[in-house]
């Protein structure tokens, strides 16, 4: 195995993507996506990637590109945050439906207003029906492997669909991490060459887009929702595969010390590595039966893997980085109560919300969370979703 | 391919790359336009299009007019996407994924809102960026496709959904952008106005704008019979008499150079271009002098730049 | 399309629904749409073609003795031919369907 190297994760994510040799980045800089965009283009611009860098004149049009390149048969990365993916906004659902597998790195960041460069997944929750595979990664370590796995998902014939890598932005973009690369006969032995089922070739001529009418719109959301389902057989395929060739097996929801928990808080991205020392605190000093969930996929959200997982618990508490204004939980909290509903003997879930804008999730703010969900269980209180950490 | 600058139909190239069956209205001088563009490119093109009527009607599922490659996305994107589709098979040729040798053009094809208005900037992108591509506006100068609302292109004194004639308002009370300048400001190899009614000089200029090594732009003023107000069998007619009263010259620009491209010794008066439309059946005799002032004036201005060019 | 397309389960459609058949909008008769169909006066015609070029539908072939013959499988009797044809040999008459 590769000796680990000290690099922001900006640029270990860069590297996955030149090494999984990419045709075609088209992406317009924005906080705090900005150091993946300008390293892969020094790495062209010094030859060490060939590939083909479109500086777009907005987020609109670096999907759009994306689109022309991926049809063309081109292996097609990109990467955006918060308004920048908003800008897309009308794209992101094209992309899918188009069945094209572009690769797109989310530097998760608050969307405005008021106007925040700061961490949070508002960005990511605004495009939840988009149809793309979610995939979160909480280290630099994970971010290096997923993106590298997935071209492999994407592009898999029985997947076709697009997917983005959440990664949290300054809380994970900007820190330097120990990374253990892979060479590139690693990847090669792993990750095939994109070969499109059907592309944009005058050998072959194909009409990609047409009108949906009535009496097909339908059918072609069915196909794309199935697509998007079973895509998960294929996803654990290839964490699978990473695993047993790498040795660093992906799970689609991670699970810390979750044994013996009678509570358990469920999180999604970065803040689940402070999570895990607020786990160990609670149970080694203060002999608490508590546990982690780490939701690493997103999208298709793994039901079964969450019912399996949440047996015999009494209490649930997700922490979501975002809110849905005026709904009945917030996004995640929301989605899981919802998959729980049918589920007999199911725990109390708590939704509360944390971290927006960029407010640090700290140890204790766990531990509170833990304490605050079982009283809440024990009262069996009725709520929506509670925000955790603001100022009242 | 040879030129073509005699009217002899039987030189014309014989084969139609866009089919028919297509959905557009009886006379839709847009759709003539298209077949021709696709009559000169050949077989080896790739259409990236925007939405509107030419998307809409040759695009109804299951029924494809495209004989060639061609990706619908939204609507203000055919410039980014075209500059995807060139940059994928540019990067494909390097790589050996495609055959070198093989000279495919690509085609941007959008209506005057999908460009003139928002499309503008992925347009103004894509000429920057100098992608090896054609852009064609076919300008029917109204949002046609959605019942004839107005856009940046529609003339001045044009009543449309949006823009209606009134007690209070002549229609359209602003004076067409003139995105063929726009573009030429860009500092691209091609630039070209164009016209269904003038077939070989259109079947001309899409010839020189895919040899260009770098961004072409094609202007072709679409006369739309629906949206005009006019009979269906007058499409062609209408686009001369466009020409013919100065209100849409036919010229190019090649690196930088101007030139006319079609000549007439004697103008005829914008009123007979009015007239036979319904759209301008409301305006007045001062509103028509305004018109006529207007047209003589960019007439002279574009009269200059040729001259400069000569020079 | 061997079966109705508006029959066809989600299953029955291809990737994205791409349409890999190019050119079939051939199959569908935009002749039906119209009221007046052109007929021309082949004496009369001197073989120019410009009706073949003015045609939005391409509606209009080459005949093997030079002249032109129209489809009337797409000719949606919009008149341009004949408004455009120079010798005047091309008519609109109404369509007895």
């Amino acid at each position: 195995m590769a000796k680990k190297i000290g690099i922001e994760v900006s640029l270990a994510i860069s590297e996955a993507v030149k090494l999984a040799d990419v045709d075609a980045i088209a992406a317009y800089p924005i906080t705090p996506q900005t150091h993946i965009v300008e390293h892969l283009s020094e790495l062209v611009a010094d030859g060490d990637l060939n590939a083909e860098f479109i500086p777009v004149e907005s987020e609109h049009s670096a999907m759009s590109v994306c689109a022309g390149t991926s049809a063309a048969g081109a292996r097609t990365y990109t990467a955006t945050s918060s308004q920048g993916l908003a800008l897309m906004n009308e794209i992101l659902f094209i992309i899918p439906a188009l069945r094209l597998p572009v690769v797109m790195t989310l530097a998760n960041r608050s969307l405005s207003g008021p106007i925040s460069i700061w961490n949070d997944h508002s960005d990511l929750m605004s495009v939840r029906d988009t149809g793309w595979i979610s995939i979160f990664a909480e280290n630099g370590q994970e971010a290096f492997d997923l993106t590298l796995q997935s071209f492999k998902i994407a592009e898999d014939h029985r997947v076709m669909l697009p997917i983005n890598v959440n990664i949290d932005g300054f809380t994970l973009s900007h820190v330097i991490e120990p990374h253990e690369f892979l060479s590139q006969e690693e990847v090669d032995s792993f990750l095939p060459p994109y070969d499109p089922p059907l592309q944009l070739n005058p050998d072959k001529p194909v009409s990609m887009g047409m009108v949906g009418i009535p009496e097909i719109y339908f059918e072609a959301k069915k196909a794309q929702d199935v697509a998007l389902i079973e895509s998960k057989a294929v996803i654990k395929e290839v964490f699978q595969e990473f695993g047993e060739k790498f040795g660093r097996t992906y799970n689609v929801i991670e699970s810390y010390r979750a044994e013996d928990a009678e509570t358990l808080l469920l999180t999604m991205g970065s803040i689940g590595e402070t999570a895990m020392e607020a786990i160990d605190i609670m149970k080694d000093e203060q002999g608490k039966k508590v546990g982690l969930l780490r939701l690493r996929l997103w999208r298709p959200f793994p039901v079964d893997e969450l019912r399996e997982l949440v047996k015999g618990i009494k209490t649930l508490a997700v922490i979501d980085r975002a809110v849905s204004f005026g709904g009945t939980g917030a996004p995640v909290g929301g989605e899981i109560r919802s998959a729980l509903y049918s589920t007999e003997d199911r725990p109390y879930v708590a939704s509360f919300i944390a971290g927006l804008g960029g407010r640090d999730v700290t140890i204790k703010d766990f531990m509170d969370m833990v304490n605050l969900a079982e009283k809440m269980e024990t009262e069996q209180e009725v709520h929506e979703y509670k925000m955790i950490g603001v100022r009242e | 391919m040879d030129a073509l600058n005699v009217y002899a139909a039987k030189l014309a190239p014989q084969q139609e790359s866009l089919a028919p069956g297509h959905r557009a209205c009886q006379g839709c001088a847009e759709l003539l336009a298209v077949r021709l563009v696709a009559k000169t490119l050949g077989q080896d093109f790739i259409i990236a299009n925007a939405t509107g009527c030419l998307e809409i009607v040759t695009s109804s599922y299951p029924h494809s007019a495209w004989k060639v490659p061609w990706i619908h996305v939204a609507f203000e994107n055919a410039a980014a996407v075209a500059s995807g589709v060139e940059a994928g098979i540019k990067i494909l040729k390097k790589k050996g994924k495609y055959p070198v040798d093989r000279d495919i053009k690509i085609i941007a094809q959008a209506g005057d809102g999908g460009t003139v208005d928002i499309g503008l900037q992925a347009l103004s992108g894509a000429l920057e960026r100098g992608h090896d591509f054609m852009y064609i506006c076919y300008d029917n100068e109204a949002y046609m496709n959605t019942g004839i609302q107005r856009s940046s292109s529609t003339p001045y004194g044009a009543s449309t959904t949006t823009s209606p004639a009134g007690t209070e308002s002549i229609g359209q009370v602003t004076m067409k952008k003139n995105v063929v300048e726009i573009a030429a400001a860009h500092d691209i190899p091609y630039v070209a106005t164009a016209s269904p009614s003038y077939p070989f000089d259109l079947m001309e200029k899409v010839r020189k704008g895919a040899e260009a090594k770098g961004p072409a732009y094609i202007h072709v003023l679409a006369p739309c019979p629906t949206g005009w107000r006019l009979a269906p069998n007058l499409a062609l007619s209408i686009g001369r008499l466009a020409v013919e009263t100065k209100v849409f010259p036919l010229y190019e620009i090649e690196n930088g150079k101007y030139r006319m491209t079609v000549s007439y010794k004697n103008h005829r008066p914008v009123i007979d271009y009015l007239k036979p439309q319904g759209r301008f059946r409301h305006l007045k005799e001062d509103n028509i002098e305004f018109i006529q002032q207007y047209v003589d004036a960019s007439y002279e201005r574009l009269l200059k730049k040729i001259e400069m060019s000569e020079g | 399309m061997a079966k109705n397309f508006s029959e066809m389960t989600w299953k029955e459609f291809g990737l994205a629904f791409m349409v890999t058949n190019p050119g079939c909008s051939a199959e569908y008769r935009t002749g039906d749409w119209r009221s007046q169909k052109p007929i021309a006066d082949k004496d009369k015609c001197i073989k120019c073609g410009v009706c073949y070029l003015s045609c939005p539908d391409g509606a209009i072939n080459l005949a093997a003795d030079g002249t032109y013959d129209f489809d009337y499988d797409h000719c949606k009797g919009c008149g341009i031919c004949a408004t455009e044809c120079w010798t005047g040999c091309i008519s609109m008459v109404e369509e007895e369907n």
